[in-house]
């Protein structure tokens, strides 16, 4: 933040309050009320004018009754048409027309854009900031020189950023062309506060091709603040885009995290190819789904807290069917890695089915919850959306979890001593088949809150498992087997990379060069980045 | 790892040798003759669809053979076989659209997917596509060298067991991705189709369906062949403790990898040639083909006919694929299940597949 522009921009606020009271008029009276239905085309724009200036909100429904039809005139009297009922315009009582016809009030085309944007500039100043924000978007696309005290009124009291913002862009890009150069200062300010393509557009326009180009800006001081502005500008749209690029990695990162970390326990420290992981992932999104009908069906009061219910269930629905799979597959292979991988995918494939047949093949439709829709603005030109975030606060959440369950309680130092020395873990009395069953829950609950996760951004259909497959392998193989940290650090970096190279490549070419330098990478370190070192002249 | 395999030296008697010329000999003499002359209606007739299903059949059991060739007796197992399938299938698919000519939709020179994509001329790699050497040449090299290349990085760094499974896995993930673009210049989504002819002959009529047929059943018989000759060589001897104990091996004073890389690669090759068969015969070829899922299937038809067998992928192939036909047709809502209930009950309980039922006197 710098000084300067707030000092003009308070110097800006009290002319604007010193033109406002040159003009006098605050409210709309029975006089400006005459003139908006008189049939002077000019008297009536004035009033519009007026009426903006003094920014006299109360005069928001006339204007719109003017603008949609519903003013009415007859004789002397001005009438309001408002659900059908008539009601005098300045006091709200219901009125009686008098004998003879009411007349709509006409207005032209000129007239209408006035109105339009005069509307708009008044719900700048309503109390609710979707209004104002629609409003502003409106007035993005045009404002005339008239709404200049309403928008700068608006911009001293408006609390929220987007539409600050909107309204500062709005009001640099009307005073750019201002013949007093100090308001034109002010403008290449104001636009600098607003560091968008946009605004940078126009401040390259005003500059023009050099300073005797016709209609660009002639005055040296301007054209040295508008070089500056761009190049901060410049900085700043930089600034958005590798922040954007970070977030949009770690977005990413998390979210391969969490398909991922249920693997790193079944694949990375028991050693099984589960290929049925996948529909792990697709059991937890099924879960969230049921649990979000249900609660829609009997609670919809607390629908918007649906997924407090779901994670759990997601959890334990994936836990319950990967326990079930650890004791009919997985346990009589054990030691043969390759049968495990067949049967596991045989298994995804009875499961792919079953879902189908209970679910249809169709997708099923899985909402935000309301808290999570929209986002949160952290600079110009960059909105973090809320249900990204909270993937990755989830993601960090569930990676807390499992690195406290696996160091820090009785089941994790039994899970990582049979991970270890299964013979001496069960020469010292340990239930190594426990031990294996509750190992392999875990990894299968934990895959039933990625899914859960998963249903919150993407499609949820009997195929969600199927894409991830691929890239959760990739991620636990190039961490390491066996190495939580290996698994985080790859998923993040994947995510990283991914997001890299997708400006360059496009999403596709830049998945299959990520796979290509994993493959590469493998042949290269065939243990993954944290390869414990070891003496052995085969691993298993 | 040891004991789960049918026979040590398979096919290696005279008898089993003759049943297999003999049975080569109906399928090329008897079911040609069969739907060509015989009347359709008679109980003799063998349908058009029938032979189809059966060349199709017939390059999936090459194909099955060639993962057999690694799997049962290199302890290889690739999930990226159909990789190279599909590659031999699209060189193959090349020259058959080209050979469309200007009989296509937009009656162009260029096959129809440029044209709808505005392309004015073709990508430097489709020259010479309108040979049909070149195109045999392509069948053979783009998957071997590929499988050669890929191959010598992976067994150079010894990378084996389920790591080289899931980047064979992770490989024909890429090429999927890569296929599915429409600008990679192979048709994207719906990849090749509509073909006309092949080497001047209608590609629809019995006659050319016939005569692909019949290569299909010789490709296989020579794939069988050199893979006999090979399993009982001293080489298949070396292949098989590579398979068994690896380190031992190499301990020895032998390099696995030159080895390893021959059979993978030939293996590769395999793959291509029943890719270019399949294409004529079923008229289509696109990336699905390439998909992961694919690529396990193949395996699952290995495993049930019996691993290091030769005779047991072909058997498997004939058995997973004529039940898939029958079942996606009349249960389709069974198929997965079936196909899922498979691959959980042959690994589990039938290690040495059908083969293994009928050899006798070997305990597993």
């Amino acid at each position: 933040m710098r000084s300067a522009p707030q000092v003009s921009s308070l110097a800006l606020a009290i002319a604007a309050a010193a033109c406002l009271a040159a003009r006098g008029a605050s409210a709309l009276d029975a006089a400006s009320l005459a003139k908006l239905a008189s049939g002077d085309a000019s008297a009536k724009l004035s009033t519009v004018q007026e009426a903006v200036a003094s920014g006299d909100v109360a005069a928001l429904p006339v204007l719109r009754a003017l603008l949609e039809g519903r003013l009415l005139a007859a004789g002397e009297q001005v009438l309001l048409e408002e659900n059908g009922a008539l009601v005098d315009p300045l006091t709200r009582r219901p009125a009686v027309a008098p004998a003879g016809e009411a007349e709509k009030v006409s207005i032209n085309n000129r007239l209408r854009r006035s109105l339009e944007r005069a509307i708009a500039a008044l719900e700048l100043f309503s109390p609710r900031a979707a209004d104002r924000l629609r409003a502003a978007r409106f007035l993005q696309e045009g404002a005339d020189e008239d709404l200049l005290p309403a928008l700068e009124r608006a911009l001293a009291q408006e609390k929220d950023a987007q539409v600050r913002e909107l309204v500062r862009s709005i009001l640099g890009a009307l005073l750019l062309g201002s013949r007093d150069r100090d308001k034109r200062l002010v403008a290449v300010d104001a636009l600098r506060k607003v560091p968008s393509t946009r605004s940078k557009r126009l401040l390259l326009e005003r500059l023009g091709a050099g300073p005797a180009d016709p209609g660009a800006e002639s005055d040296s001081t301007v054209r040295d603040a508008i070089g500056g502005a761009v190049k901060d500008i410049d900085r700043a749209l930089l600034r958005a885009e590798i922040v954007g690029w970070i977030f949009g990695g770690l977005s990413l990162g998390s979210v391969l995290l969490l398909a991922a970390l249920g693997l790193a326990i079944t694949f990375g420290l028991m050693g099984v190819i589960n290929m049925a992981h996948g529909e792990l992932l697709m059991i937890g999104a099924y879960a969230t789904y049921v649990v979000q009908s249900l609660f829609r069906a009997h609670l919809p009061g607390a629908s918007d807290w649906y997924l407090l219910a779901a994670a759990p269930a997601a959890f334990l629905a994936a836990g319950l069917v990967g326990a079930l799979l650890e004791v009919t597959v997985v346990r009589a292979l054990y030691g043969r890695p390759l049968e495990t991988l067949l049967a596991t995918w045989g298994v995804s494939l009875l499961l792919i089915q079953a879902v189908r047949s209970t679910f249809g093949a169709q997708n099923v439709e899985v909402s935000n919850p309301s808290w999570m829709s929209g986002g949160v603005t952290v600079m110009s030109g960059l909105v973090l959306p809320y249900n990204r975030i909270a993937i990755i606060a989830f993601a960090v959440l569930v990676l807390v979890g499992v690195w406290l369950l696996i160091e820090r309680t009785r089941l994790g130092l039994l899970v990582r001593a049979v991970m270890q020395n299964r013979g001496m873990a069960a020469g010292l009395g340990v239930a190594t088949p426990w031990v294996d069953l509750l190992t392999f829950a875990l990894g299968a609950g934990i895959a039933g809150l990625g899914g859960c996760a998963l249903s919150q951004i993407g499609n949820v259909g009997p195929e969600l498992g199927q894409g991830f497959i691929v890239d959760s392998f990739m991620v636990v193989v190039l961490g390491g087997v066996g190495q939580l940290a290996g698994t985080v650090l790859a998923a993040a970096g994947l995510g990283q990379v991914n997001k890299l190279l997708e400006p360059f490549a496009g999403a596709v070419l830049a998945k299959i060069a990520v796979l290509a330098f994993i493959i590469l990478f493998i042949q290269r370190r065939p243990q993954g980045l944290f390869a414990p070192r070891g003496r052995a002249a085969e691993e298993a | 790892m040891t004991g789960v395999f049918a026979t040590a030296r398979p096919l290696e008697s005279r008898r089993a040798v003759a049943a297999v010329v003999a049975i080569y000999g109906v399928l090329v003499i008897v079911v040609p003759v069969a739907n060509l002359l015989a009347p359709a209606g008679s109980a003799f007739h063998v349908s058009d669809y029938m032979v189809t299903l059966l060349g199709k059949i017939l390059c999936y059991a090459i194909v099955a053979l060639a993962v057999d060739l690694i799997w049962g007796f290199g302890g290889i197992l690739s999930l990226g076989h159909g990789l190279f399938f599909a590659l031999g299938g699209y060189a193959m698919g090349m020259y058959l659209m080209r050979s469309i000519g200007r009989e296509g939709v937009y009656q162009s020179d260029l096959p129809d997917f440029m044209v709808f994509l505005d392309w004015k001329q073709l990508p430097w790699y489709w020259a010479g596509s309108d040979r049909f050497w070149q195109a045999c040449l392509f069948v053979v090299l783009v998957p071997g060298v590929l499988a050669l290349v890929f191959g010598w990085f992976a067994f150079r760094s010894r990378i084996r067991g389920v790591y080289f499974s899931i980047i064979t896995q992770a490989l024909t993930f890429a090429f999927m991705l890569l296929f599915f673009r429409n600008n990679t210049g192979f048709g994207g989504n719906n990849g090749f189709t509509d073909f006309k002819r092949i080497l001047g002959f209608p590609i629809a009529s019995p006659r050319t369906k016939v005569a692909l047929y019949a290569l299909s059943a010789t490709a296989l018989l020579g794939a069988l062949a050199i893979c006999r000759s090979l399993v009982l060589s001293k080489f298949g001897r070396v292949l098989t403790a590579i398979r068994d104990e690896e380190s031992r091996l190499r301990f020895c004073g032998y390099d696995p990898v030159g080895y390893k890389l021959f059979v993978w690669t030939l293996s590769a090759v395999m793959c291509g040639i029943a890719g270019a068969l399949y294409v004529p015969q079923v008229g289509i070829i696109n990336p699905s083909e390439m998909s992961p899922g694919n690529s396990i299937e193949i395996a699952i038809w290995v495993a049930v006919g019996g691993r290091a067998s030769l005779i047991g992928p072909v058997l498997g192939a004939a058995l997973v694929n004529g039940a898939k036909s029958w079942l996606t047709v009349s249960f389709p809502d069974l198929w997965l299940y079936f196909l899922g209930l498979l691959f959980i009950l042959v690994t589990r309980y039938l290690p040495r597949g059908v083969v293994g039922l009928f050899a006798r006197g070997q305990t597993p």
